[in-house]
Protein backbone atom coordinates (compact mmCIF):
# COMPACT_ATOMS: atom_id res chain seq x y z
CA UNK A 1 0.00 0.00 0.00
CA UNK A 2 1.27 3.44 -1.05
CA UNK A 3 1.46 6.18 1.32
CA UNK A 4 -0.37 8.66 0.08
CA UNK A 5 1.89 12.39 0.00
CA UNK A 6 1.04 15.23 1.74
CA UNK A 7 0.38 18.32 0.03
CA UNK A 8 -0.35 21.37 1.11
CA UNK A 9 -3.44 23.08 0.94
CA UNK A 10 -2.71 26.33 -1.51
CA UNK A 11 -6.33 26.80 -2.72
CA UNK A 12 -6.22 30.13 -0.87
CA UNK A 13 -2.88 31.36 -2.06
CA UNK A 14 -4.31 33.64 -4.76
CA UNK A 15 -6.74 34.82 -2.72
CA UNK A 16 -4.14 36.11 -0.60
CA UNK A 17 -1.60 37.41 -3.14
CA UNK A 18 -4.91 39.22 -4.73
CA UNK A 19 -5.43 40.89 -0.80
CA UNK A 20 -1.71 41.50 -0.40
CA UNK A 21 -1.94 43.72 -4.08
CA UNK A 22 -5.06 45.31 -3.15
CA UNK A 23 -3.68 46.31 0.01
CA UNK A 24 -0.29 48.24 -1.46
CA UNK A 25 -2.60 49.53 -4.11
CA UNK A 26 -4.61 51.58 -2.01
CA UNK A 27 -1.41 52.47 0.80
CA UNK A 28 0.83 53.69 -1.72
CA UNK A 29 0.89 57.15 -2.41
CA UNK A 30 2.72 58.57 -5.10
CA UNK A 31 3.93 61.59 -4.74
CA UNK A 32 3.10 63.18 -8.16
CA UNK A 33 4.47 66.90 -8.17
CA UNK A 34 3.01 69.24 -10.37
CA UNK A 35 3.30 72.92 -10.00
CA UNK A 36 4.10 76.15 -11.90
CA UNK A 37 7.69 76.19 -13.44
CA UNK A 38 9.27 80.03 -12.93
CA UNK A 39 12.58 81.76 -12.88
CA UNK A 40 13.50 84.27 -10.99
CA UNK A 41 15.43 87.23 -12.01
CA UNK A 42 19.16 88.09 -10.72
CA UNK A 43 19.51 89.69 -7.84
CA UNK A 44 19.35 93.53 -8.20
CA UNK A 45 23.62 95.13 -7.50
CA UNK A 46 21.89 98.44 -6.72
CA UNK A 47 23.51 100.33 -9.84
CA UNK A 48 21.36 99.17 -12.85
CA UNK A 49 19.14 101.20 -14.34
CA UNK A 50 15.34 100.47 -14.74
CA UNK A 51 15.10 99.10 -18.58
CA UNK A 52 13.63 101.21 -20.74
CA UNK A 53 10.55 99.71 -21.79
CA UNK A 54 7.79 101.98 -23.10
CA UNK A 55 4.49 101.55 -20.96
CA UNK A 56 2.38 100.16 -24.12
CA UNK A 57 4.86 96.91 -23.97
CA UNK A 58 3.87 96.03 -20.29
CA UNK A 59 1.22 94.70 -19.25
CA UNK A 60 0.50 95.46 -15.37
CA UNK A 61 -1.13 93.12 -12.90
CA UNK A 62 -1.26 94.18 -9.55
CA UNK A 63 -2.91 92.20 -6.83
CA UNK A 64 -3.82 94.07 -3.39
CA UNK A 65 -4.31 92.41 -0.01
CA UNK A 66 -7.53 92.05 -0.51
CA UNK A 67 -7.11 89.79 -3.66
CA UNK A 68 -8.26 92.34 -6.14
CA UNK A 69 -7.26 92.88 -9.40
CA UNK A 70 -5.83 96.04 -11.04
CA UNK A 71 -4.66 95.40 -14.59
CA UNK A 72 -2.97 98.67 -16.42
CA UNK A 73 -4.54 100.40 -14.10
CA UNK A 74 -8.20 99.69 -14.04
CA UNK A 75 -9.68 97.19 -11.33
CA UNK A 76 -10.40 93.78 -13.15
CA UNK A 77 -11.55 90.28 -12.61
CA UNK A 78 -9.59 87.13 -12.74
CA UNK A 79 -12.03 85.91 -15.32
CA UNK A 80 -11.14 88.13 -17.33
CA UNK A 81 -7.63 87.84 -17.09
CA UNK A 82 -6.99 85.76 -19.23
CA UNK A 83 -8.65 87.44 -21.91
CA UNK A 84 -6.84 90.30 -21.21
CA UNK A 85 -3.37 88.74 -21.54
CA UNK A 86 -3.97 86.93 -24.97
CA UNK A 87 -5.38 90.57 -26.06
CA UNK A 88 -2.49 92.10 -25.23
CA UNK A 89 0.21 89.58 -26.07
CA UNK A 90 -1.24 89.19 -29.54
CA UNK A 91 -2.74 93.03 -30.36
CA UNK A 92 -4.92 91.50 -32.94
CA UNK A 93 -5.86 94.68 -33.71
CA UNK A 94 -2.95 97.08 -33.91
CA UNK A 95 -3.55 98.90 -31.06
CA UNK A 96 -1.42 102.07 -29.78
CA UNK A 97 -1.54 101.10 -26.29
CA UNK A 98 -0.77 97.52 -27.31
CA UNK A 99 2.47 96.13 -27.73
CA UNK A 100 4.44 97.26 -31.00
CA UNK A 101 4.05 93.29 -32.79
CA UNK A 102 6.88 93.29 -35.55
CA UNK A 103 7.45 90.12 -38.06
CA UNK A 104 10.27 87.83 -37.48
CA UNK A 105 11.72 85.19 -39.16
CA UNK A 106 11.84 81.78 -37.27
CA UNK A 107 12.90 78.58 -38.34
CA UNK A 108 10.37 76.16 -38.88
CA UNK A 109 7.61 78.59 -38.18
CA UNK A 110 9.05 80.96 -41.33
CA UNK A 111 7.61 84.64 -40.65
CA UNK A 112 5.41 85.01 -38.00
CA UNK A 113 4.02 88.30 -35.89
CA UNK A 114 5.40 88.55 -32.52
CA UNK A 115 5.73 91.58 -29.83
CA UNK A 116 8.86 93.39 -29.95
CA UNK A 117 9.03 93.03 -26.33
CA UNK A 118 6.04 92.27 -24.27
CA UNK A 119 6.38 92.37 -20.67
CA UNK A 120 3.69 91.01 -18.25
CA UNK A 121 4.42 92.63 -14.86
CA UNK A 122 3.10 91.07 -11.98
CA UNK A 123 3.27 92.91 -8.67
CA UNK A 124 1.54 91.37 -5.22
CA UNK A 125 1.42 93.21 -1.62
CA UNK A 126 2.52 90.86 1.11
CA UNK A 127 -1.26 90.26 2.51
CA UNK A 128 -2.34 88.42 -0.72
CA UNK A 129 -2.83 84.93 -0.68
CA UNK A 130 -0.92 82.45 -1.81
CA UNK A 131 -3.74 80.85 -3.62
CA UNK A 132 -4.98 84.62 -5.26
CA UNK A 133 -1.18 84.91 -6.83
CA UNK A 134 -0.93 81.23 -8.01
CA UNK A 135 -4.62 81.72 -9.59
CA UNK A 136 -3.47 84.96 -11.20
CA UNK A 137 -0.39 83.10 -12.53
CA UNK A 138 -2.04 80.31 -13.47
CA UNK A 139 -4.25 82.41 -15.95
CA UNK A 140 -0.84 84.26 -17.29
CA UNK A 141 0.10 81.06 -18.04
CA UNK A 142 -2.84 79.74 -19.75
CA UNK A 143 -2.72 82.53 -21.81
CA UNK A 144 0.43 82.16 -23.48
CA UNK A 145 -0.60 78.23 -23.39
CA UNK A 146 -3.40 79.17 -25.24
CA UNK A 147 -1.37 81.68 -27.82
CA UNK A 148 0.93 78.66 -28.25
CA UNK A 149 -1.72 75.99 -29.69
CA UNK A 150 -3.03 78.57 -31.76
CA UNK A 151 0.01 78.97 -33.90
CA UNK A 152 1.06 75.32 -33.39
CA UNK A 153 -2.46 74.74 -34.98
CA UNK A 154 -2.04 77.26 -38.00
CA UNK A 155 1.90 76.27 -38.95
CA UNK A 156 1.66 72.09 -37.85
CA UNK A 157 -2.26 71.33 -37.34
CA UNK A 158 -1.93 70.04 -34.15
CA UNK A 159 -1.63 71.55 -30.62
CA UNK A 160 1.73 72.75 -28.60
CA UNK A 161 1.00 70.38 -25.72
CA UNK A 162 0.87 67.24 -28.62
CA UNK A 163 4.44 68.56 -31.02
CA UNK A 164 6.96 65.93 -30.52
CA UNK A 165 9.47 67.13 -32.56
CA UNK A 166 11.97 69.42 -30.76
CA UNK A 167 12.83 71.68 -33.33
CA UNK A 168 9.05 73.00 -33.77
CA UNK A 169 8.59 73.20 -29.72
CA UNK A 170 11.71 75.64 -29.59
CA UNK A 171 10.45 77.56 -32.08
CA UNK A 172 6.82 78.10 -31.10
CA UNK A 173 8.61 78.88 -27.72
CA UNK A 174 11.13 81.35 -29.39
CA UNK A 175 7.59 82.85 -31.30
CA UNK A 176 5.65 82.97 -27.99
CA UNK A 177 7.73 82.67 -24.83
CA UNK A 178 6.76 83.22 -21.42
CA UNK A 179 7.00 86.92 -20.50
CA UNK A 180 6.33 87.36 -17.48
CA UNK A 181 8.37 89.56 -14.53
CA UNK A 182 8.46 88.49 -10.98
CA UNK A 183 9.27 92.10 -10.27
CA UNK A 184 10.80 93.63 -6.94
CA UNK A 185 8.41 93.43 -3.95
CA UNK A 186 6.58 96.49 -3.53
CA UNK A 187 3.49 97.33 -1.67
CA UNK A 188 0.49 97.33 -3.19
CA UNK A 189 -1.81 97.97 0.03
CA UNK A 190 -5.32 97.84 0.10
CA UNK A 191 -8.36 99.51 -1.11
CA UNK B 1 6.52 57.99 -0.78
CA UNK B 2 7.69 61.35 0.78
CA UNK B 3 11.80 62.17 1.76
CA UNK B 4 10.49 64.15 4.89
CA UNK B 5 8.22 64.02 7.11
CA UNK B 6 5.60 67.41 7.58
CA UNK B 7 5.68 69.29 10.37
CA UNK B 8 4.07 72.27 8.83
CA UNK B 9 -0.38 71.94 7.07
CA UNK B 10 0.74 72.06 3.27
CA UNK B 11 -2.38 72.21 1.51
CA UNK B 12 -1.36 73.42 -2.14
CA UNK B 13 -3.72 75.96 -3.75
CA UNK B 14 -4.95 74.58 -7.24
CA UNK B 15 -3.88 74.96 -10.55
CA UNK B 16 -4.66 73.65 -14.39
CA UNK B 17 -1.70 75.21 -16.06
CA UNK B 18 0.78 72.81 -14.08
CA UNK B 19 4.11 71.24 -15.53
CA UNK B 20 5.59 68.22 -14.25
CA UNK B 21 8.44 68.06 -12.24
CA UNK B 22 10.69 65.85 -13.94
CA UNK B 23 13.89 64.59 -12.06
CA UNK B 24 13.17 64.15 -8.96
CA UNK B 25 16.46 63.88 -7.66
CA UNK B 26 17.27 67.29 -8.54
CA UNK B 27 14.58 68.86 -6.59
CA UNK B 28 14.81 70.96 -3.15
CA UNK B 29 11.79 71.74 -1.54
CA UNK B 30 10.55 73.96 1.00
CA UNK B 31 7.56 73.83 2.64
CA UNK B 32 5.69 76.78 3.75
CA UNK B 33 2.62 76.67 6.59
CA UNK B 34 1.05 76.61 9.38
CA UNK B 35 2.57 74.28 12.36
CA UNK B 36 0.49 70.68 12.54
CA UNK B 37 1.52 70.91 16.33
CA UNK B 38 -0.13 74.12 16.91
CA UNK B 39 -0.83 73.58 20.32
CA UNK B 40 3.05 73.50 20.55
CA UNK B 41 4.71 75.86 17.82
CA UNK B 42 1.49 78.23 17.82
CA UNK B 43 -0.39 78.89 14.01
CA UNK B 44 1.69 81.57 12.40
CA UNK B 45 3.43 80.77 9.48
CA UNK B 46 6.79 78.49 9.66
CA UNK B 47 9.19 77.42 7.06
CA UNK B 48 9.80 74.01 7.03
CA UNK B 49 13.55 72.69 5.52
CA UNK B 50 14.50 69.51 5.42
CA UNK B 51 13.04 67.78 8.93
CA UNK B 52 12.91 70.79 10.81
CA UNK B 53 12.21 74.59 11.14
CA UNK B 54 13.89 77.15 9.30
CA UNK B 55 13.94 80.98 9.43
CA UNK B 56 14.09 82.96 6.04
CA UNK B 57 18.13 83.66 6.77
CA UNK B 58 18.66 79.97 7.15
CA UNK B 59 17.92 79.54 3.21
CA UNK B 60 21.40 80.14 1.65
CA UNK B 61 22.66 78.13 4.27
CA UNK B 62 20.39 75.24 3.06
CA UNK B 63 20.97 75.95 -0.71
CA UNK B 64 24.66 75.53 -0.37
CA UNK B 65 23.74 71.96 1.16
CA UNK B 66 21.65 71.24 -1.33
CA UNK B 67 23.96 72.41 -4.09
CA UNK B 68 27.00 69.88 -2.21
CA UNK B 69 24.96 67.29 -2.31
CA UNK B 70 25.12 67.45 -6.32
CA UNK B 71 27.57 66.76 -8.54
CA UNK B 72 28.94 69.64 -10.29
CA UNK B 73 27.09 69.04 -14.07
CA UNK B 74 23.67 68.92 -11.97
CA UNK B 75 24.04 71.67 -9.88
CA UNK B 76 22.78 74.29 -12.45
CA UNK B 77 20.12 72.11 -13.18
CA UNK B 78 18.86 72.66 -9.38
CA UNK B 79 15.40 73.56 -8.76
CA UNK B 80 13.43 74.58 -5.67
CA UNK B 81 10.12 73.17 -5.30
CA UNK B 82 8.02 75.81 -3.14
CA UNK B 83 5.48 73.70 -1.05
CA UNK B 84 3.19 76.61 0.06
CA UNK B 85 -0.06 76.50 1.45
CA UNK B 86 -3.00 77.69 -0.08
CA UNK B 87 -3.80 80.09 2.55
CA UNK B 88 -0.78 82.12 3.64
CA UNK B 89 0.10 85.13 2.70
CA UNK B 90 2.73 86.47 -0.17
CA UNK B 91 5.07 88.28 2.44
CA UNK B 92 6.44 85.12 3.45
CA UNK B 93 6.60 83.68 -0.10
CA UNK B 94 8.20 86.61 -0.87
CA UNK B 95 10.97 87.35 1.63
CA UNK B 96 11.64 83.62 0.68
CA UNK B 97 11.93 83.98 -3.07
CA UNK B 98 14.12 86.67 -2.52
CA UNK B 99 16.62 84.56 -0.43
CA UNK B 100 16.79 82.21 -3.19
CA UNK B 101 17.76 85.12 -5.37
CA UNK B 102 20.40 86.32 -3.38
CA UNK B 103 21.50 82.25 -3.39
CA UNK B 104 21.16 81.88 -6.92
CA UNK B 105 18.60 79.63 -7.05
CA UNK B 106 16.53 81.11 -10.32
CA UNK B 107 14.78 77.55 -11.31
CA UNK B 108 11.70 77.69 -8.81
CA UNK B 109 8.45 75.88 -9.02
CA UNK B 110 5.47 76.68 -7.24
CA UNK B 111 3.88 72.85 -6.00
CA UNK B 112 -0.29 73.01 -6.79
CA UNK B 113 -3.26 70.76 -6.97
CA UNK B 114 -4.39 70.12 -10.69
CA UNK B 115 -8.18 70.34 -11.17
CA UNK B 116 -9.01 70.77 -15.30
CA UNK B 117 -10.87 73.29 -14.57
CA UNK B 118 -10.38 76.23 -12.37
CA UNK B 119 -12.31 77.31 -9.71
CA UNK B 120 -12.86 81.12 -9.21
CA UNK B 121 -15.60 80.76 -7.16
CA UNK B 122 -13.51 79.97 -4.15
CA UNK B 123 -11.20 83.11 -4.79
CA UNK B 124 -14.03 85.50 -4.62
Amino acid sequence: MKKAVQEINAGSMADIAFLLLIFFLVTTTMDVDTGIGRRLPPPLTGDEKPPDIKERNIFTVLINNQDRLSVEGRPSDIRLLKQQAKEFLSNPHNSEHQPEMVMKNIPELGLVRVPKSAVISLKNDRGTTYKMYIAVQNELTAAVAELRNELSMTKFGRKFTELTNEAQIEAIQTAIPIPISEAEPVEVGGL
Amino acid sequence: MREVTLIVKVKPPEASEVQRLEKKSLVSYIYIGEPIKSNLFGTKPRIQLNDQFGRVEDIPAFITSERQKRDEFDRRFLTTSLKVDQDISMGTVTDVKQELRKSGAFRINYSVRKVEKMNFGKLL
